[in-house]
């Protein structure tokens, strides 16, 4: 395998360490900075995120070809909750499914940055980016 | 360039983001919060809200207070102490803000002494005796007339002044206003209508005492 194939599928990765991170500690200020109360449904996708951040910093140095072994079913897993969480978000998944009713709704508004950026949606952005990323590398890797 | 250095400069760069937004946010929520309590300095102080302190004193301190709160029974002795060290120049003003379910009722008991010129002792029992009464966030107000009568305080006299429907509409009243002030939690203090930069008792006093500063030496 010649160098320039490893520093790109390290740059890939790099930059997927690079998504997990900075989502974490988006997470991280909303909770303990915004004092935005997490939902369920959000700490299922912070179970999957915030190990992604150290997973793959250890998997960068150096550079492990089993990393996507351990980072792709945590990703996967977290893009399944968003995904099952824009669903509740937006409405289409019917009142009786909703699993946390109580407490903190996964459906408020609160939930809306800026006015027009509901979280859940970054969250899709990231869980999604990373797979893709760590998707590339690993063919990269094998071809 | 090294990859281990790409590493922790980003890594660095990430971090000082993190901590200049927390910094530029916590800024603007007390910006916010003071200018809320500006708008609205009706809603900081009643006429009916029990006072403690001399009436002419400069500086107001409003709190919105739960008899069931530990924070607030932790703070108790702080205030008292600061009240102490400023005597005459602070006042505090106590509102109302019974988020425990049921500590509505430690209130009418807080009411009832203090048409009794007893509120301040009643209030210390309450703080004093809290672990006892609403340990775990559980109040159970029923318990503290067995302190009152313990520590012997004139329990018929507080029965009888107890009156549930002027104590619920003076608690509506204040709810109403901690709504309108957004203060979501308890302790809530307010120093001549400036919120606390954050909370803690190192905050508290030196706002106190800044704002002891700016009225009385110019």
């Amino acid at each position: 395998m010649t160098a320039q194939k490893i520093d790109t599928v390290w740059l890939l990765l790099f930059i997927a360490w690079l998504i997990a991170i900075a989502s974490t500690l988006t997470s991280l200020f909303f909770s303990e900075i915004m004092h935005l109360e997490p939902c369920v449904l959000c700490w299922y996708q912070r179970i999957c995120i915030f190990p992604l951040s150290m997973i793959l910093l250890v998997g960068l140095f150096p550079l492990d070809k089993s990393v996507f072994k351990y980072a792709l079913p945590l990703a996967m897993l977290g893009l399944g909750f968003t995904i099952y969480h824009i669903a509740l978000f937006y409405g289409f998944i019917p009142e009786g499914l909703k699993p946390c009713t109580q407490g903190i709704p996964c459906d408020d508004d609160s939930m809306i940055l800026f006015g027009f950026l509901p979280i859940p949606l970054l969250s899709l952005a990231a869980f999604s980016a990373i797979i893709g990323l760590l998707l590339a590398a690993k063919s990269r890797l094998n071809t | 360039m090294n990859q281990k250095t790409i590493l922790f400069i980003t890594l660095g760069a990430l971090l000082i983001m993190f901590g200049g937004a927390a910094y530029w946010y916590n800024t603007q929520q007390v910006a916010e919060k003071t200018a809320l309590a500006n708008d609205n300095s009706s809603s900081l102080e009643k006429f009916h809200a029990p006072r403690l302190g001399s009436p002419s004193a400069k500086v107001t301190i409003v709190e919105f207070m739960d008899p069931a709160c530990e924070a607030c029974s932790a703070f108790h002795e702080a205030v008292k102490s600061t009240m102490k060290q400023y005597q005459g120049k602070v006042k505090l003003v106590i509102r109302y803000a019974p988020f425990h379910p049921g500590s509505d009722k430690a209130v009418e008991i807080l009411e009832a002494a203090r048409k009794l010129g007893k509120f301040n002792d009643v209030l210390d029992l309450m703080y004093g005796t809290q672990h006892g009464w609403a340990s775990h966030h559980n109040p159970q107000p029923e318990l503290i007339w067995q302190y009152l009568a313990y520590y012997k305080f004139d329990v018929a006299a507080l029965k009888k002044n107890i009156d549930s429907t002027a104590t619920a509409k003076l608690i509506a009243i204040d709810l109403a206003d901690a709504k309108t002030l957004g203060a979501n939690k308890t302790p809530t203090f307010f120093v001549n209508g400036k919120p606390l930069p954050s909370f803690g008792y190192k905050q508290f006093q030196k706002l106190v005492a800044d704002e002891v500063a700016a009225a009385y030496h110019p």
